[in-house]
């Protein structure tokens, strides 16, 4: 068995950063183990441009981002496995990987979560029908239209309005296909404005809202799909139900983080998130095992994930190093308007404390309250807000010191 | 060609027929009309080997279901198909349905069935702690068991090829004529072949092929059977096959382990018109998760992971159809197999050859006759030492493609090119698994696509999910 400090579990755009920025801190001793033939991740298959804005002060495609990170992983000598698939991971930290050489056991004093998520697929969603070929999820074709240059059909409708299928809705358009409709199941798109306006708009593609497809039709390739409107149960209205024929169908429904190791290891999910339950450091329950990305929690932007892995890169490396002890421990628990709150506890009470949000609903103008008890921690106000869009509130450390019980966030219309 | 037998239609009855004909010195065919074998119901069913205690005493199904458990037992495991003897309960909701119980245990009795027993849901409860509350009383039916349906056909026809068989696929017979006693079956892309006799497997098409030689003795009523598949994390929610006894509404829905370590609930029953209409409905869908609520409360819904369904090829009398055809010599019917078909599925090809021995057809021992598979090395069911073993020597199985399923391009390759080949996405995902994970090949697809268009040295353009004029892309940018 080797012996390494720190294994990160995939090498996209979390696992890059958190190994640049534990090596940063100090420990060297770094491992990182990817599936594919080059690290960046899905990065690699986004070719449209977006990345950066926030991280790096400039506009980048995903390429070009993951390139950035993947420099300063090279330019720290940390090792990377290419083509290994961790197939197993304990709870005391012994990563078993497979590739071509064979079965690789480490050992590890940190493990870094970084496996990112997965499409929710056709079978997930029980739409009825038949089953031809042309039923992609959205990020599927991505990958067949921007990495091996084939395309997927000449007609597309997309289901599902997430970032992914709006991307693909200008993708495919921009090579010459027909897309005749995005649907969405929601009364609103969970996706950023600026892919409506950039993807969409911009195109002349439109959007049906409380829409969704309830049928697939075509014995060999797809011939059409049945669309209809949804009353406020989500329920199908029968007289809405109209077909479109079109060859190709695109799912962008949902992302699922892919915590099937972090199962295996016995690590406490959080039903919500579907990602493990961390503190400020992005640890898990289960003691030097990190988690950051979107295995954690699905982000809007990659920005916003290489800051979570940083996090987590410098805490893996912190304890790696120095150990840690943890101070005064609370719970963090989502109140009116919020989904959920991350991180789910705070270890330590003695430095700041950002804490990231979804609301459940689109808002206009808003004020987030973060409370323990009585005590009011932090406030912001927000011109408006959406579940699309992840919210950030900092709560100084001096505050957190007056926590003595969960710590609530919620939100009230002003 | 000239052949003795032809065989027409490659799901697990004919693929077994074909086996079971390989044992004697025969040439055989065996014709199917899609570009794989286990196309049809073989593909979408519900896995089970049913004890026998169901079908009425005296008929065919219960003495070759009687008779099919153990060979098919002892079959699956000549021919490395994974296979799992889990036993089946039959539960009852009401006193009215503890009757059934004791009847279905006495028919069981009558038919030969052994080890059963009737349990208190209580006593059921404590082996299955998962079952309704509501239930009264189970029949415990220890020899029942689970079995992957297309791995068998796969492995059957691959072992009737491996001795000496031929499969023509794209075959869709159109013609049968029969001149001095030698059939000419053509296809309607204009191949034909010749054969002294005709075994008629065909499924769901059985009468149509059978109507090509005059017999119109019976008429296939297909009837659809919906599923819905959950992920592994539901897998160990029972680990018995949970029917419900027969009621008003149907033969009930069962909810089972799969040998994959899924958990499938299902089927309905509809009529319907064609073997072609294997849509799932909503409503369908709907009942299939109400009536597995009703044994299994628990079940979570929430992790399907998909959803199928398959026709099964029915009769009005209610059993197998497995004799000459009374209008045309030379000519067997295997027909109208349904439930129990696959648990019965060997016993039944020893019995078509019975009856072959029986019209006077002459046979003669092939003692070359292999009846073993090659153990496929599945990588997921090796422990680490054996990985690493067998990566040592074959690199490529040591690179994961599906990672849901962990499937390795060693087994995908391999796979592509162990006979039966199969020609598309489809046929590599029901011989190794990739893609039939809970991410449903939204990873592995493009890399499988890549592995066949190499394999196949052919464009991506070319490569199919099923069958013709099914392509993944459709060209290039």
């Amino acid at each position: 068995m080797l012996e390494h400090d720190i294994v990160i579990i995939g090498g996209g755009p979390a696992g890059m950063a958190a190994a640049v920025a534990a090596w940063d801190k100090g420990a060297t001793d770094i491992v990182i183990l990817d599936r594919d033939d080059d690290i960046g991740g899905i990065l690699r298959q986004c070719i449209h441009n977006g990345f950066g804005l926030h991280k790096l002060g400039r506009e980048l495609t995903g390429p070009e981002y993951a390139a950035v990170y993947k420099k300063k992983v090279e330019e720290r000598h940390i090792k990377v496995y290419y083509e290994t698939m961790v197939t197993d991971l304990t709870a005391d930290r012994v990563v078993t990987a497979s590739n071509r050489d064979g079965i690789l056991k480490i050992k590890a004093k940190a493990v870094i979560l970084a496996m990112g998520c997965r499409e929710r697929s056709r079978g997930a969603l029980n739409i009825s029908g038949k089953r031809p070929a042309g039923v992609y999820s959205a990020g599927t074709a991505q990958k067949l239209m921007n990495c091996e240059g084939y395309m997927v059909g000449k007609r597309a409708v997309i289901l599902g309005s997430g970032d992914i299928g709006l991307i693909m809705a200008r993708r495919m358009s921009l090579e010459g296909a027909k897309v005749e409709a995005v649907c969405e199941l929601m009364p609103y798109s969970g996706g950023l404005t600026r892919n409506i306006v950039q993807c969409l708009e911009d195109f002349n593609i439109p959007l049906y809202l409380s829409t969704t497809v309830c049928e697939i039709h075509g014995d060999r390739r797809l011939e059409g799909v049945t669309i209809a409107e949804v009353d406020e149960n989500r329920r199908v209205i029968e007289e809405t139900k109209r077909y479109i024929p079109c060859d190709t169908l695109l799912l962008s429904v949902g992302l699922i983080p892919e915590n099937e190791l972090t199962r295996a290891a016995g690590i406490p999910i959080d039903p919500i998130t579907n990602g493990a339950i961390v503190d400020e450091h992005r640890e898990t329950e289960v003691k030097g095992i990190f988690a950051c990305g979107n295995v954690l929690q699905v982000h809007d932007l990659v920005d916003y994930v290489s800051d979570e892995a940083e996090i987590a890169g410098m805490s893996a490396a912190e304890l790696v190093l120095n150990g840690r002890t943890d101070g005064t421990a609370v719970n963090t628990a989502a109140g009116n308007g919020v989904r959920y709150v991350l991180p789910q506890r705070i270890s330590n009470t003695d430095s700041d404390v950002a804490l990231f949000m979804r609301v459940v609903k689109p808002f206009g103008k808003v004020r987030f309250t973060v409370k323990s008890g009585d005590e009011v921690l932090a406030t912001a106000v927000r011109i408006k807000a959406a579940p699309g869009e992840m919210e950030k509130i900092v709560v100084k450390s001096s505050k957190l010191a007056l926590a003595k019980d969960t710590v609530t966030v919620s939100l009230e219309e002003i | 060609m000239n052949y003795d037998v032809a065989v027409i239609g490659a799901g697990v009855v004919g693929g077994m027929v074909a086996r079971e004909l390989t044992k004697y010195k025969l040439s055989t065919v065996l014709i199917d009309k899609e570009n794989d074998v286990a196309c049809g119901a073989s593909k979408a069913n519900s896995g089970i080997i049913h004890g026998g205690f169901d079908p009425e005493p005296d008929t065919l199904k219960a003495k070759l279901n009687a008779m099919g458990v153990q060979k098919l037992y002892a079959t699956a495991k000549a021919l490395h198909v994974p296979h799992k003897n889990n036993g089946s309960f039959v539960c009852a909701f009401s006193e009215e349905e503890d009757k059934t119980v004791k009847e279905l245990y006495e028919r069981g009795l009558k038919n030969g069935i052994k080890g059963m027993s009737v349990i208190s849901g209580d006593e059921a409860r404590k082996m299955e702690p998962n079952l309704s509350p509501d239930i009264t009383s189970v029949l415990n039916v220890p020899s029942a068991g689970i079995i992957c349906p297309y791995e068998l056909t796969i492995a059957a026809v691959g072992n009737a090829m491996k001795n000496g068989a031929e499969l023509l696929t794209d075959f869709t017979v159109t013609s049968i004529i029969n001149t001095d006693g030698m059939f000419t079956v053509s296809s309607a892309d204009g191949r034909a072949v010749s054969a002294k006799y005709i075994i008629n497997c065909a499924g769901c098409y059985s009468d149509k092929v059978a109507n090509m030689v005059g017999d119109t003795s019976f008429e296939i009523i297909p009837r659809a059977g919906q599923y819905i598949l959950l992920d592994k994390k539901e897998g160990a929610r029972v680990t018995h096959t949970i029917f419900q006894v027969p009621s008003k509404e149907g033969k009930g829905i069962l909810v089972s382990p799969t040998v994959d370590g899924n958990l499938l609930t299902g089927p309905t029953a509809e009529a319907v018109d064609c073997p072609m209409c294997v849509n799932t409905t909503p409503d369908g869908l709907a009942a299939v998760q109400k009536l597995a609520a009703k044994s299994v409360p628990s079940v979570q819904f929430r992790e399907v992971i998909t959803s199928f369904c398959g026709v099964r090829s029915s009769e009005k009398n209610g059993d197998f159809i497995i004799e000459e055809s009374k209008v045309q010599k030379g000519f067997v019917n295997v027909a109208a197999i349904d439930s129990p078909g696959l648990s019965s599925c060997v016993a039944i090809a020893e019995y078509t050859v019975d009856i072959l021995r029986n019209m006077g057809v002459e046979l003669i021992e092939n003692t070359d006759f292999d009846g073993t598979r090659e153990d496929p090395h599945f990588f997921r069911h090796m422990t680490d030492d054996e990985k690493n073993e067998y990566v040592k020597a074959h690199p490529d199985y040591g690179k994961i493609i599906c990672r849901c399923e962990t499937v390795t391009e060693g087994e995908i390759r391999d796979a592509i090119r162990r006979d039966p080949k199969p020609q598309d996405i489809d046929g590599v995902k029901r011989r190794t698994r990739s893609g039939m994970g809970r991410c449903q090949g939204g990873f592995c697809k493009p890399f499988v696509m890549k592995l066949i268009a190499e394999e196949n040295k052919t464009a991506m353009e070319n490569v199919t999910k099923n069958g013709k004029e099914s392509a993944m892309v459709i060209g290039k940018i």
